[in-house]
């Protein structure tokens, strides 16, 4: 339980209720100030006022459409060119949702892994060294090295060290996945986010990757769109859920899969929802 | 039993759609048929004629390949007909690999624009401009590079104006929508999630463009390329008006000269039907569709490969 519970009304008189983890003494990484999304004249996400807690895993849940992966996208400018991001978004005391910041610096920091593992039709090694080589990293021995260390953090590494110069394309679902963790950690970003990352795995992928994710979270501050309640339940710290573009309820993954505050977030992790 | 029995009738009945359908398969049996036969019998047609100047008329293949001098109504020194095609082949080779060389960056530039930095425009002006473009017969091609850039050549080179540099120009006008709508498809055909991968990385939109999408549509745009060069290998009329006809070496680009296309399309109508002259010129007929072959076989091969990688 948490001490500080703030509970608030807005316009659609909706029940809600969000943690702020500052109130819980969390240092806060990354924050979200009236962050409103528009594509083009319809406004998806109406207000996400959250707080990401450093080195911690939060899930966002919500059912479909309800605007997780446009709030998720928001967070590192990925929806720079497709919708209009209005608010604030806090980045380690900068906000980051300002014409002035350089998107390209900041996406080093704030990384992202897709839904559907997207590697590059290139090489393993390539797959890895391309955001590094952008950057203006030449030395062999450094790549080696960093292509090395990201293989190992994603748990890939003892399955492909033979095999850096083949194809990423031919790595099985799960493993492509961890390549683009892999290709995502090797820039050394400060927060990673996944959205439903092991949609498209089988059990045992998933739960390779639930443990991967596990292991980065004393590295990175780990943001993941989910609609996996039990991989929610058993990999995050917080949870965030969403519903018809509003965070309804925010708190720690036990208090909102125990005893949620509001009727909607309860019905959903109940899966009485409809 | 009973009724397995009627199941069986039923099942083993030749229903209206069971015969509708081997009808069908009849019908375009036959027609894959028809086509086949066509294409045989014009390879066979070109082939056999073609063949005839080495064997019926005794001209070596290499005279032919390597000779300089195409004049089939005259004998040489040693009472060996004239027909040198190599002016001809270097010709052709010259105007296509310069009119694809320059017409390259051109249509990949605007495949980029229109499809990576602004899409909207693109779809809405450039887009229809260029299928335009496409449909535009060569005639008129030929006649506009007659008026105007054959003039221009000469006023700025001296000479006549026709020759190798003009049929570049008008073909590289002429391939220039075919090669860029082709590699706008190839753009188009890169997933969305490889753009969003790149960018998510932290890539500029322009590192994006150059280090993932031209490299993953790279089998696409080799095909659009060749695809042009096809084009303008077998283009007649055009050039036919902008180069000159001589059949000589071309000395300079802005020396008049021919190509294969150009010397049949001149020479045919002149020439009597199984004398050296008609055989020479069904000869260079063959090296044309041998030609194409070779460029289908290339686009096949890029295209194989593309899918390998992919
Ligand atoms: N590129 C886009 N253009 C226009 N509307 C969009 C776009 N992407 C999402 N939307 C709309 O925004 C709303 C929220 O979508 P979003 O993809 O964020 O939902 P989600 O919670 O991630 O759903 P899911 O669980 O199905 O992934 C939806 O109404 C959707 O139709
Ligand atoms: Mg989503």
């Amino acid at each position: 339980m948490l001490t500080s519970n703030d509970v608030r009304d807005d316009e659609a008189m909706q029940e809600r209720h969000v943690t702020q983890l500052t109130d819980v003494g969390e240092d806060i990484i990354l924050s979200t100030h009236d962050l409103h999304v528009f594509y083009g004249q319809h406004e998806a996400l109406f207000e996400g006022d959250l707080q990401f807690a450093n080195h911690k895993i939060t899930a966002l849940i919500g059912p479909s459409g309800s605007g997780k992966s446009t709030f998720l996208r928001s967070l590192n400018r990925m929806n720079d060119r497709i919708a209009t991001v209005t608010g604030q978004i806090m980045y380690r005391g900068v906000d980051v949702n300002q014409p002035a910041i350089d998107v390209y610096e900041m996406r080093r920091r704030v990384g992202m892994v897709f839904q559907r593992p997207n590697p590059f039709a290139k090489s393993i090694y390539d797959n890895i060294a391309f955001a590094l080589q952008l950057r203006g990293v030449t030395d062999r021995h450094q790549l080696d090295e960093i292509v090395e260390t990201s293989l190992r953090q994603a748990a890939l590494w003892d399955q492909v060290k033979d095999e850096l110069n083949k194809s990423a394309l031919a790595l099985s679902g799960g493993q492509a996945q961890r390549l683009c963790i892999a290709r995502a950690i090797a820039v050394k970003p400060d927060i990673l986010l996944l959205d439903e990352p092991a949609s498209a795995l089988d059990p045992v992928s998933t739960s390779q990757l639930e443990d991967t994710l596990l292991d980065l979270k004393q590295k990175y501050t780990i943001i993941i769109v989910t609609h996996n309640m039990q991989q929610a339940a058993r990999i995050s710290d917080y949870t965030a859920f969403f519903n018809a573009g509003r965070v309804l309820e925010y708190d720690t993954t036990s208090q909102i899969f125990t005893n949620p505050q509001v009727k909607i977030t309860s019905d959903y992790v109940s899966g009485n929802f409809g | 039993m009973k009724s397995t029995q009627q199941l069986e009738r039923q099942l083993k009945r030749h229903s209206k759609a069971a015969r509708l359908e081997s009808w069908g398969r009849f019908i375009s049996f036959s027609a894959l048929l028809l086509i086949v036969a066509v294409v045989v019998g014009i390879i066979g047609f070109v082939a056999s004629k073609g063949i005839a100047t080495f064997a019926t008329n005794h001209v070596s293949l290499w005279d032919f390949l390597t000779e300089k001098t195409w004049n089939p109504n005259i004998k040489d020194a040693h009472g060996n007909p004239e027909v040198g095609a190599l002016p001809m082949i270097v010709g052709s080779f010259l105007i296509t690999i310069l009119s694809a060389i320059v017409a390259t960056p051109f249509a990949i530039g605007t495949a980029v624009f229109m499809n990576e930095i602004s899409p909207n425009r693109g779809a809405k002006i450039l887009q229809p401009v260029t299928e335009l473009l496409v449909g535009i017969p060569s005639v008129v091609y030929g006649f506009i590079g007659l008026s105007v850039v054959v003039p221009v050549t000469r006023a700025v080179f001296g000479g006549s104006g026709f020759g190798i540099l003009s049929g570049t120009c008008v073909l590289f006008v002429m391939i220039l929508p075919t090669v860029t709508s082709m590699s706008t498809d190839a753009l188009k055909a890169v997933p969305r999630y490889y753009r969003e991968a790149s960018l998510a990385l932290g890539a500029t939109q322009w590192q994006t463009i150059y280090k993932v999408v031209l490299r993953a549509a790279t089998p696409g745009l080799m095909t659009a390329v060749v695809f042009g060069m096809a084009r303008a290998f077998g283009e007649a009329l055009a050039v036919q008006m902008v180069i000159g006809n001589a059949a000589l070496m071309p000395s300079s680009l802005v020396a008049p000269a021919s190509t294969l296309t150009s010397v049949l399309t001149t020479g045919i109508g002149n020439t009597v039907m199984g004398s050296l002259q008609n055989n020479a010129l069904w000869s260079l007929a063959l090296v044309l569709l041998l030609m194409s072959l070779v460029f289908n076989l290339i686009i096949r091969l890029i295209g194989r490969k593309g899918r390998m990688q992919a």
